[in-house]
């Protein structure tokens, strides 16, 4: 079922790699990612990135995050919280559609278990 | 370098993809034109040696080449990031501020690189150019209004904050959930996303980082980098739309940029 998610997510032009990731320790639990991409250095960055994350949103007495989006020049990475600690992360191109990657993301992060 | 020299160094760089190589035949091929093979050369070295500041040069003289401002802008702001006393850095982001029109920030710019390189008359000579323009621009009587970023973060007291690098607080506050003033834990807390956020970027090859955007609740987030040593974050209820939000932030972010320069 995860893999079935992630085919899902890459679906999306412009995603290089979708990743269900423990938020907790960084550690990939799913993956289908293009080649060249390291899906362990994905998970582990966007692990610790969303560790930082909940620094801020808790310093102020907000809920973890529900979606966090890194972007670059060259491209993005978005990660979507799904249940138990679960991550579902995408890397994408620049030039990826934000709005329906995030809609899809939201959707596999309610899925992810 | 002739074509033959620029063969012998992409088979080189096919054979050992981790090589230094890609330096040099990028630059060979920036300077013979070929600007579309000279940027994928380039971006990939830079992916390989994140930590490299000539990689993120190279970059950016290609991104200029190609008429690319805000690309090289960002790309020679990661240079200094690296490697705060790289001449090439400021005299690029000194050329790219004064084609903007930005005479008082080239300005400060170019004067840097002079004390860098105080031998070098090709830039001193720029540097009188430039004071000159700057000069010409002013008109006697008019007084610029200072710019205030604090007008724009603090229009809604506890909405926007900007840190420096150690998680201090420079203007503004963050108000929390319950009404709270939490400006100097959220400060403190930012100091490490933007390490983390730098470091993810540099080694997934997202390039210098632009923005984050955090959904939670009862509120949302964009972040921003106005200058390589300051970190802004805007929030905003939910009910705001996350492009206005976004945009909200791009606008405090270049307000503090110039009241940070301002300051300096």
């Amino acid at each position: 079922m995860l893999r079935e998610l992630l085919t899902g997510l890459t679906r999306i032009a412009g995603v290089r790699g979708a990743l269900i990731v423990s938020g907790k320790d960084g550690i990939v639990v799913a993956e289908t990612v293009m080649e060249g991409v390291d899906g362990r250095a994905v998970a582990a960055l966007t692990g610790s990135l969303a560790a930082r994350m909940r620094g801020v949103t808790g310093a102020l007495g907000h809920t973890d995050p529900g979606l966090l989006h890194l972007q670059g020049p060259d491209g993005g990475l978005f990660a979507a919280a799904g249940r138990a600690g679960l991550l579902v992360v995408a890397l994408t191109t620049a030039d990826v559609n934000a709005g329906e990657l995030r809609l899809a993301l939201l959707r596999a992060a309610e899925r992810a278990a | 370098m002739s074509a033959d020299d620029i063969q012998a160094l992409t088979a080189q760089l096919a054979r050992d993809p981790s090589s230094l190589v890609f330096l040099p035949l990028a630059e060979a091929l920036r300077r013979r034109g070929q600007l579309d093979a000279a940027l994928t050369v380039a971006l990939q070295g830079a992916a390989r040696y994140p930590e490299m500041a000539g990689a993120y040069d190279l970059v950016a003289r290609i991104r200029s080449d190609r008429g690319e401002g805000d690309p090289a802008f960002d790309a020679w702001t990661t240079v200094l990031r690296l490697d705060p006393d790289h001449l090439g850095a400021h005299k690029g982001l000194a050329f790219l501020c004064y084609r903007s029109g930005d005479h008082s920030r080239s300005l400060r710019y170019l004067k840097r690189a002079v004390e860098l390189a105080p031998g070098d008359t090709a830039l001193r000579t720029a540097l009188e150019r430039v004071r000159e323009a700057a000069n010409a621009q002013r008109v006697p009587g008019y007084a610029e209004p200072a710019p205030d970023p604090l007008r724009a973060l603090e229009a809604e007291p506890g909405l926007a904050l900007l840190v420096d690098p150690q998680g201090r607080v420079l203007a503004g506050g963050m108000r929390a959930a319950d009404g709270s003033d939490a400006g100097d834990a959220v400060a403190a807390a930012l100091a490490g996303v933007s390490r983390e956020a730098e470091r993810a970027a540099r080694l997934l090859g997202l390039g210098p980082w632009r923005r984050i955007s955090i959904e939670a609740e009862p509120a949302n987030f964009e972040l921003r980098t106005p200058t390589i040593d300051s970190v802004l974050l805007v929030q905003r209820p939910r009910e705001v739309p996350g492009g206005r939000l976004a945009l909200l932030a791009d606008r405090a972010s270049t307000a503090a940029r110039r009241w940070l320069e301002e300051l300096r």
